[in-house]
């Protein structure tokens, strides 16, 4: 689990530099290239990934027949015909083509568990993962930006004692244990509390996911999860945010705009918070796993059915064609998620984009 | 005195400024503290509780008890008293821990100085190569090869160790580069140091404050990794760490009995552990990275 | 200048009585200690000294920007009007509107992630809402002509420009609201010495032109000599001489500002033959000042008395100031501490030197 890291620390050229350039202005072309540079080295990623991929399930598996057979092969022969079946005969760079062949349609088999095509067990649970991340990210980044701007701002104060001791606190806490304390305090009962919210799952049996009545049901099971998941990654953005925003408010410039006349909160919004965002961006994207692991644990605690609930439902078997795929999708989600927010960044900040 | 005397005299200089630089962070003394705090009882565990009562088939109280005198955090699902499972996890979970920031220091502090000090394609690959590891996300690959390994506290430890090395290799990298710079890296070249030497008496001492407080941190982020491990089901089933307490009361349906003696105390001691451990990583960030220092 | 004071016109900047102080955790730590100062319009008035002396905290209290906390007495007077006084509102107005600040551009002064015109503009706009983006950016360019930087570089990024270019469009940001004083924080310092002249002769073009008053800030007692018509020199938080600027540049009478004279030296002058230059022991500690004068333990004409009595500053000549008990206008301070080095250079058993 990778917690925050300075990237300053390592990239020395983000620190500004004044090296006095009397170059015309960039033009197109550079951000072209540039935007060509990130989009490459992503799709390189992805290319690595399909690679570690195809290396984790065929090369580190010794025995792939024993588990693509769910150890119902026995004789020696049967044996034999699941190596013909899946081909683990042949040489390893015609079973690499093959593998390759079939990412680009995604398919990964059959699940062991269901005797379904993974693609489409996937695809079922899209929708429940991305409704959790999505909203549990949006509210994170809204709330965790504010309390850590609110932070900087009144920096020795009371506001900023309490919230920083209180994000640092989340940021130290496993996120699916906060679930089950949630889960532990407001939907199974506790004391006096009575049961305010379900006891897990996306819905309620018998009630029609796409009538209004169902997509309230649905709301209200994704309370818990979303308010967990909304927690643990706030506490991140909004110890990222406090962080920049002081490194930012002893620059000169903000002196600057001070003296033309800028009222205190003018300099602040305008300036300092606005400037202060880019770090936060760059931060924020290498640390994206933690998106992931946090939709995996929790929907395992709600039993939310979604990409993370199915994951860890196929540890048991272990369901490998299920693994395989989910763990593709996962990294390429946080792959592409990287290249999002790196071109969001050079988009913010043109003195990268040389 | 020799030129070797010289230098850890300097050395033992600069960690006792160091350490009195520290004192003065409240917020990681106060870490420091709990964190010895729980290595004591982590140590003197067999003074501190029996043995015996990990032991599934001696266990004399019934199945999920809530806390009462004798048994002061209740009991988990085979009767044995939660304080006692308690302690004896603190052992495991603070080894794993340890164990895999080990792995991870060794093989981020290697690739790191390795990277930042061989310029050409060996540097840059191994460059793409941490920053490939990096964007990969730690739960999904862990979990995968913690499958393919099997579920032990070995396999785990492992596991977070060979997952989370690139935060470390991309600091150390940018701290070599800054040293490799230096004048005196220059004159150690002409004088005809060689590339181990350079590395081995010049980078990596000054490299070690930044590994020493990076260390810290990789250690809360292991001891959560574990924990999360263990919770989903690749935990020792023969030991308990308190990631495996948790599973337990989550697979034993602690959630609907409302057993809360069960899910809080190992959650709370994790929360304890990760969050001084942070404290003191970050007030040494602080002592170390000159840059931070005014922000405080 | 020389007007009378019934039909002299108010002057733009009148520091009367200054006194600056910052509250530190080891006691008050005093930056300005009593300083008066005029700039009137047309005029150039320079500062010099070293760093830590004060003259940056004066320029800041200019305009009301001093650090919070910052105690100040004394009245810094825009107008007549008094900054530190006067409402918030009003105070607004008159930043950037009357008075104007020049910072070192070449370094962080400018907003790094927005557009150069854009910075431009944003006083502009501020001071009058119903100025349009259009009318905004035909000043901007209007202004960027004046520096010499060619209008097409509105939608230049800072980090695009050099270090001189830099400095010019903080000159060019100054200007946007018609100010009539401008205040210049070592503007050419981190600048290469070529592109230091351009850009002074771009402050005095343009203070010449539209007859602004400008206060210049700098260690560099060269580039005052060239550019004000009047330059004080300040020590350990005083001013310790005053005067025109060529004439105390030539001919100073304070030992600090003969040290100062010295350190820049002119070729052909055979005084400045023998180096090296500066001064012995570093500058006071503003919280432990020496008694009596505070330069007497690194000046050269330094008797008992120095030790004892703090001189003020007191009129010499016709239109000199010095702070000193030895002042004599007749006296040639640059060949004094000529002479001075030679013989410590000779007592200290150096290398022969041909006189």
């Amino acid at each position: 689990m990778t917690h925050r890291i300075d990237v300053t620390a390592f990239e020395p050229e983000l620190a500004s530099s004044t090296a006095p350039r009397d170059v015309s202005t960039p033009g197109r072309s550079a951000s072209w290239r540039w935007f060509g540079r990130k989009v490459a080295g992503s799709a390189g990623t992805l290319c690595f990934i399909v690679v570690v991929n195809f290396f984790l399930f065929r090369v580190i598996n010794k025995h792939p027949e024993r588990t693509l057979a769910r150890g119902r092969a026995k004789t020696p022969e049967q044996v034999q015909a699941v190596i013909d079946k899946y081909g683990l005969a042949d040489p390893l760079p015609k079973q690499f083509l093959v593998y390759l062949k079939n990412i680009v349609t995604l398919d990964f088999g059959d699940s062991y568990q269901y005797s379904q095509p993974v693609r489409g067990l996937m695809l079922d649970r899209l929708w429940p993962t991305v409704a959790l991340v999505g909203t549990s990210t949006v509210f994170s980044i809204i709330i965790g930006i504010w309390i850590g701007t609110i932070a900087a701002w009144n920096r020795g104060r009371t506001f900023d004692g309490l919230s920083t001791t209180s994000t640092i606190t989340l940021y130290s806490m496993p996120e699916w244990w906060l679930g089950l304390i949630l889960f532990l305090f407001l939907a199974t009962g506790f004391g006096p509390i009575p049961r305010l919210f379900p006891i897990g799952q996306l819905k309620t049996a018998g009630v029609d996911a796409w009538s209004l009545h169902g997509m309230v049901d649905q709301t209200w099971h994704l309370v818990l999860p979303v308010v967990t998941l909304t927690l643990a990654y706030l506490a991140e953005y909004s110890l990222i945010m406090r962080s920049a925003l002081l490194d930012e408010m002893g620059e000169d410039y903000l002196q600057t705009a001070r003296a033309k006349g800028l009222s205190d909160l003018l300099v602040r919004r305008r300036h300092a918070t606005r400037n202060a965002l880019l770090p936060v961006v760059t931060l924020v994207s290498l640390n994206l796993g933690f998106i992931v692991s946090g939709a995996i644990t929790v929907e395992t605690v709600f039993s939310i059915p979604g990409l993370g609930l199915l994951t860890t439902d196929a540890l048991r078997i272990p369901d490998i064609p299920v693994l395989q795929g989910t763990f593709f999708v996962f990294s390429a989600s946080v792959v592409v998620a990287n290249l999002v927010s790196n071109l969001l960044y050079g988009w913010l900040d043109p003195r990268v984009r040389v | 005195m020799s030129a070797r005397q010289v230098a850890w005299r300097r050395r033992k200089d600069s960690a006792g400024r160091t350490w009195k630089e520290f004192r003065r962070h409240r917020t990681g003394v106060l870490g420091m503290v709990v964190l010895v705090v729980f290595a004591l009882v982590a140590i003197l565990a067999p003074l501190l509780v029996d043995s015996e009562g990990l032991s599934r088939t001696k266990a004399t109280g019934l199945p999920l008890e809530s806390p009462s005198s004798s048994y002061w955090l209740g009991t988990d699902e085979y009767g044995r008293s939660v304080l006692t499972l308690l302690i004896y996890g603190a052992r495991v979970s603070l080894l794993v821990g340890l164990f895999a920031t080990l792995i991870s220091m060794v093989l981020g502090t290697l690739i790191g100085i390795a990277s930042g000090f061989w310029r050409g394609w060996v540097g840059a690959a191994l460059f793409r190569l941490t920053e490939w590891f990096l964007v990969i996300p730690f739960l999904p690959l862990a979990l995968v090869l913690a499958t393919l390994l099997g579920g032990s506290l070995f396999t785990i430890g492992f596991v977070i160790g060979v997952t989370s090395w690139p935060g470390t290799a991309l600091l150390i990298r940018s701290q070599t580069l800054s040293i490799i710079g230096r004048p005196y890296m220059e004159r150690a070249r002409v004088l005809g140091a060689g590339d181990w030497h350079q590395m081995t008496r010049h980078i990596l001492p000054n490299v070690m404050p930044m590994v020493f407080a990076n260390t810290t941190l990789t250690v809360a982020g292991a001891i959560l990794s574990e924990t999360t491990l263990s919770f989903l089901g690749f935990g020792d089933p023969t030991r308990v760490s308190w990631g495996t307490m948790l599973d337990s009361a989550f697979t034993n349906g602690a959630l609907t009995l409302g057993a809360w003696w069960f899910l809080f105390p190992p959650g709370i001691c994790v929360v304890a552990v990760v969050l001084s451990f942070t404290l003191v990583g970050q007030s040494l960030e602080e002592i170390f990275n000159p840059r931070l220092r005014q922000r405080r | 200048m020389n007007a009378s004071a019934e039909d002299a016109p108010l002057p733009l900047l009148q520091i009367i009585d200054l006194n600056v102080s910052y509250p530190t955790a080891s006691g008050p730590l005093p930056a300005v200690r009593g300083v008066s100062l005029t700039v009137r319009s047309g005029e150039s008035v320079g500062i010099a000294g070293e760093s830590g002396c004060g003259k940056s905290t004066i320029a800041s209290t200019v305009l009301r920007l001093q650090p919070k906390g910052a105690k100040v007495t004394g009245s810094v007077l825009v107008n007549g009007q008094d900054t530190q006084t006067m409402p918030w509102g009003q105070l607004r107005a008159v930043r950037w509107g009357d008075a104007a600040m020049v910072f070192q551009g070449a370094l962080h002064s400018l907003n790094p992630v927005q557009r150069i015109g854009d910075q431009i503009a944003e006083p502009i706009r501020l001071h009058d809402e119903s100025v349009g983006r259009n009318a905004a950016a035909r000043r901007v360019a209007q202004l960027l002509e004046q520096v010499g930087l060619p209008p097409s570089r509105a939608t230049a990024y800072p980090h695009q420009l050099s270090g001189g270019q830099k400095q010019r469009v903080m000159i060019a940001m100054a200007l946007a609201c018609r100010p009539q004083l401008i205040i210049a924080d070592e503007p050419t310092t981190a600048l290469d010495v070529m592109v230091q002249a351009q850009v002074l002769g771009v402050l005095t073009d343009l203070v010449h032109d539209l007859g602004l008053g400008l206060l210049l800030i700098s260690h560099d007692l060269s580039v005052l000599g060239t550019t004000c018509d009047r330059v004080l020199v300040m020590y350990a938080g005083k001013v310790v001489e005053q005067g025109p600027a060529v004439s105390l540049f030539d001919h100073p009478l304070h030992p600090y500002g003969g040290a100062l004279a010295a350190a820049f030296p002119r070729v052909g002058d055979p005084r400045a033959r023998f180096a090296p230059v500066g001064l012995p022991g570093d500058p006071p500690d503003p919280q432990a000042l020496p008694s009596g004068c505070p330069f007497h333990p690194r000046c050269a004409l330094a008797t008992e008395e120095c030790r004892a009595t703090d001189p003020p500053l007191e009129p010499i000549g016709t239109d000199r100031e010095v702070a000193c008990l030895h002042a004599d206008e007749q006296r040639d301070m640059k060949l004094l501490l000529a002479r001075s080095r030679l013989e410590a250079a000779q007592s200290a058993g150096g290398a022969a030197m041909a006189p």
